[in-house]
C-alpha cells in the first residue's frame, strides 16, 4: 500500500491537471460539434496572462496570498475577450459546414495565435513561480508534496461538479441540452441557439485558459507550450468519448492513473502507456466510453 | 625632347595604371562576405539557445565591421577587411524545411558561408548536404558526436565540441567531489540528446565506480511541462545523484516542481545544460545542485581580454550576460575570421573557399571560452575543455563553489576513435 500509494497520488494529480485542460476541450465539442484545435492557444494565453498580471502583482508589493485569484482573473479576461473574439468574429460563419472544415479553421486559428502570442511576448520565458510553493507542504507514504497540488484536484473536482450541476440542475442548462440534442429543433422551440454557442464557446475559452493559468506557476511559460497540451487533450477526450463531461473525467483518470503507474514501474514504456490505452478503448469502443447512440436524422 | 616626352607619358601610365592595381584590390576587398546564419528564432528552444545565439551573431558582427574587437582579432575590420553580412533564417520547422532552406541559403540567397544548428537532428540532415552543394558550412552548437566520428565531410566544421564532454566530465566530476556515490538516476528527455547523455553518463560512471546501481531512467517525452510522477519516482529511487541533461522550459519545470519537494536536498542533482537557467532562475536552484555550461562558457570562461569584451557589449546591448549559446555562436564567427586571415596569409585578397577550408583544418584560434582546436574529424571538428561547478548562494549571489575545469584531452577521445568506445577506457585515459 506504501508503494501504491504514490502511484495513485501522481496519478490523481496529472487527471485532475488534464481533465481541467480537456474539459473545454469536450464542452464545445458536446454542443458546437467543433473539435477545437486552437484549444491549445487559449491554454497558453490563459498561461501568458497569468504570468503578466501575477508578475505585476508580485511586483507591486501586493498580498502574495491574492495572487491565486490573479491567477483565476486572468484567465477569465482572457476567456471573455478570446471567446466571443472567435466565436462571433469567425466561427459562426461556418456552422453547417462539415466537421473537418471547422476543425481546419480552428487549426489555422491555432497557428494565428501562436505567433500572436510571440508578438506580444517574445520567445522569452516567463514565470510566476510563487503561488506553487506558497501553501506548504504534506508529506505521504515518504514523499513530499505540494498543497498546491492537491489545490488543483480540488478545482478539477469543483469544476466537474459545477458544470455537471449547471446542466442537470438549472433552466439555462437543460436547455443547452436540448440544443446539444437536436439544434433544428430547438430553434424551432424559439431558444437563442446563438447565445448558447456564444456561451459555451466563451465558457470553453475560459476552462482552456484556468488550465493555463493554474499550470503557471509550476512550468516556464514559453512559446509552443500548448501544442503538447492540445494532443495530451485528444488522447483524453477520445477515450471518454467526444462531448461526454462524465467521459472527459474518466478518461483523465485512466491516462493519469496508467501513466503515473508506468512511470513507477516502467518508465520505457511511460510514453506508449497513453496511446495503448487510446488505442485499446478505441477498438472495443471505437467512439469512446461514454459516447452516446446518436440518432439517425431522415 | 620627344623620346622623354614618351618617357614620361609611358611612367604616368605605369604609375597610373600601378595606382589602379591595389585600387581594384582593394575595392574587390571590400566585397562583402554574406554568411546565412540558422538559428531558432521561434518554438521552445528560441528562448533558451536560439535568441541568445542571434543577439551574439548581431553584436560580433557589428564590432568586427567597425573594427571594435580586441585582440586577437583587432587587426583587420570585418573579415580579412571584408565587411561580414549575415542573413539570419529561423531553425525551427524540422530537418526536411532546414535542408530546403540550406539549398535556399546557397542557391538562392548566394551566401559564402553558413553558420548555424542547434539540433542534432537538424545537423546530421544538413551535413551531406553541405558537402553536396559544397558550401563552407560551419556547425556552431549541436551535440552529436555522430557527424565526423560516422562520416567525414570537406566543406563541414564544427566549432562547439561534442556531447561526450558533458557526461564524461559530470561523472569525473562527481568521482572528485562526491566520492561516495553508489547509486544513480536520471530524467532525460526521451529523444537523441537525452538518451545518448544518459547512456554516456552512465557509461562514464561505470568505468569510475565500478558497483554503482542504476536506481531508475526517467524519459519523459520533450517538452512534457508536467513532472510529478518522475519527481515521485525519483524520490522514491532514493539515489545519491539524479543526472539531467534537461534544457528550456523541462529544465525550467524540473528545478521549478523539484526543488519545493526536496529533490534537490535529497540527491545531488547534476544538470549538465544547467547554466542556461542560471539567469531567469538562479536564486530557485538549490545549494549542492552541480551544473554545467557544455564548455567553458559563461561563469566557467578564462578571464581573457575578449571574454572581458564580448560579456561587455553583449551586456550593454541586451542588459543580461551571454549564456552559453551566446558564446558558442561568437566562437564559430571568430573560428571562420581566423581560418579566412590565416589563407589570406597576410596579404589583402578574398581566399577562395578551398583555400578557407584548408586554412580552417587544425586550426587554433581563441574565442571567449579560450583556445579552441580543431582537433578529430581530420581537424574539421573542434576539441574544448569544459568545467562543472556546485551552486552555493551567499546572501542573495547566486554562486558556485568547487569549480573543476577539463582540459579537452581529459573529457575527448583522440581522433578517430567513436565516443563510445573511449569511454569504456576512460579510467586508462585518465
Amino acid at each position: 500500500m506504501r508503494e501504491l500509494l504514490p502511484v495513485v497520488i501522481d496519478g490523481a494529480i496529472y487527471a485532475s491537471w488534464l481533465f481541467v485542460v480537456a474539459i473545454g476541450l469536450t464542452l464545445i465539442y458536446g454542443v458546437m460539434k467543433i473539435l477545437n484545435m486552437a484549444h491549445g492557444s487559449l491554454y497558453a494565453l490563459g498561461a501568458y496572462a497569468a504570468a503578466s498580471l501575477g508578475g505585476a502583482w508580485f511586483a507591486g508589493g501586493h498580498s502574495p496570498y491574492a495572487s491565486y485569484a490573479i491567477l483565476v482573473l486572468a484567465a477569465l479576461i482572457v476567456g471573455l475577450i478570446a471567446g466571443p473574439l472567435l466565436e462571433r468574429g469567425l466561427l459562426r460563419f461556418m456552422y453547417g459546414k462539415d466537421e473537418i472544415v471547422l476543425l481546419l479553421v480552428t487549426y489555422a486559428v491555432f497557428l494565428i495565435l501562436e505567433d500572436v502570442i510571440k508578438l506580444i511576448w517574445g520567445v522569452d520565458p516567463y514565470f510566476i513561480a510563487q503561488p506553487y510553493g506558497m501553501l506548504g507542504n504534506l508529506d505521504f507514504a515518504g514523499l513530499t508534496y505540494p498543497v498546491y497540488s492537491f489545490v488543483l484536484i480540488a478545482v478539477a473536482i469543483f469544476i466537474g461538479i459545477g458544470i455537471a450541476w449547471v446542466l442537470q440542475r438549472t433552466r439555462p442548462g437543460k436547455l443547452l441540452l436540448v440544443v446539444i440534442h437536436d439544434r433544428e429543433v430547438s430553434l424551432a422551440m424559439g431558444i437563442n441557439v446563438s447565445l448558447f454557442y456564444l456561451t459555451t464557446f466563451t465558457a470553453g475559452a475560459m476552462l482552456a485558459a484556468i488550465g493555463g493559468a493554474l499550470t503557471a506557476p509550476t512550468v516556464s511559460v514559453v512559446p509552443g507550450m500548448g501544442v503538447e497540451v492540445i494532443v495530451l487533450a485528444f488522447a483524453v477526450v477520445v477515450i471518454g468519448g467526444l462531448g461526454s463531461l462524465p467521459g472527459a473525467a474518466l478518461g483523465a483518470l485512466i491516462v493519469g492513473l496508467v501513466r503515473s503507474a508506468a512511470v513507477h514501474y516502467l518508465p520505457q514504456v511511460e510514453l506508449f502507456s497513453i496511446y495503448l490505452v487510446m488505442a485499446l478503448v478505441l477498438i472495443l469502443r471505437p467512439k469512446g466510453l461514454f459516447a452516446g447512440f446518436e440518432a439517425r436524422k431522415i | 625632347m620627344k623620346s622623354s616626352l614618351w618617357q614620361c607619358t609611358w611612367l604616368t601610365a605605369i604609375a597610373a595604371a600601378l595606382a589602379w592595381i591595389p585600387s581594384t584590390a582593394a575595392a574587390e576587398d571590400a566585397k562583402p562576405f554574406r554568411v546565412g546564419i540558422v538559428t531558432f528564432l521561434s518554438g521552445a528552444a528560441a528562448g533558451p539557445f536560439g535568441v541568445p545565439a542571434r543577439n551574439a551573431a548581431e553584436v560580433v558582427v557589428e564590432a568586427l565591421n567597425a573594427g571594435t574587437v580586441v585582440a586577437p582579432y583587432g587587426n583587420t575590420k570585418g573579415i580579412g577587411g571584408a565587411p561580414l553580412e549575415i542573413v539570419f533564417v529561423d531553425e525551427a520547422g524540422g530537418t526536411t524545411k532546414q535542408v530546403t532552406e540550406y539549398r535556399n541559403l546557397v542557391q538562392q540567397k548566394n551566401v559564402d558561408a553558413v553558420i548555424g544548428y542547434i539540433s542534432s537532428g537538424d545537423c546530421l540532415a544538413i551535413a551531406p548536404v553541405a558537402d553536396e552543394l559544397k558550401k563552407l558550412t560551419v556547425f556552431f552548437d549541436c551535440g552529436t558526436p555522430r557527424i565526423f566520428e560516422d562520416a567525414s565531410y570537406k566543406y563541414l566544421f564544427r566549432t562547439g565540441a561534442t556531447a561526450t564532454i558533458d557526461n564524461v566530465a559530470a561523472a569525473l566530476y562527481l568521482n572528485e567531489h562526491k566520492k561516495n556515490t553508489r547509486k544513480i538516476a536520471g530524467i532525460n528527455q526521451n529523444y537523441a540528446w537525452g538518451q545518448d547523455s544518459w547512456n554516456d553518463f552512465v557509461a562514464a560512471m561505470k568505468v569510475l565506480v565500478p558497483n554503482v546501481q542504476i536506481a531508475t531512467s526517467q524519459m519523459p517525452k520533450l517538452l512534457a511541462g508536467q513532472y510529478g510522477a518522475e519527481i515521485s519516482a525519483l524520490l522514491s529511487a532514493d539515489a545519491d545523484v539524479v543526472h539531467s541533461s534537461f534544457w528550456g522550459g523541462d529544465l525550467d519545470a524540473l528545478i521549478l516542481q523539484g526543488a519545493p519537494r526536496g529533490l534537490f536536498k535529497k540527491s545531488t542533482v547534476v544538470l549538465t545544460a544547467g547554466e542556461t537557467a542560471v539567469q531567469k532562475l538562479g536564486d530557485q536552484i538549490p545549494d549542492g545542485t552541480i551544473i554545467g555550461a557544455r564548455g567553458p562558457f559563461d561563469m566557467f570562461a578564462p578571464d581573457t581580454e575578449l571574454n572581458r569584451w564580448f560579456r561587455k557589449v553583449y551586456t550593454d546591448r541586451y542588459n543580461v550576460p551571454p549564456s552559453y549559446p551566446s558564446y558558442k555562436m561568437a566562437q564559430a564567427i571568430f573560428g571562420l575570421k581566423a581560418a579566412y586571415e590565416k589563407a589570406q596569409a597576410g596579404g589583402k585578397a578574398a581566399p577562395s573557399q578551398e583555400q578557407i577550408i584548408v586554412a580552417f583544418e587544425h586550426l587554433t584560434f581563441e574565442g571567449p571560452g579560450g583556445k579552441v582546436t580543431m582537433g578529430l574529424g581530420k581537424g574539421h571538428q573542434a576539441v574544448q575543455g569544459t568545467a562543472y561547478g556546485t551552486v552555493k548562494h551567499v546572501g542573495d549571489k547566486f554562486t558556485l563553489t568547487n569549480v573543476t575545469t577539463y582540459t579537452a584531452e581529459r573529457v575527448t577521445p583522440p581522433d578517430g576513435v567513436k565516443s563510445e568506445d573511449w569511454i569504456k577506457g576512460l579510467k586508462a585515459a585518465k
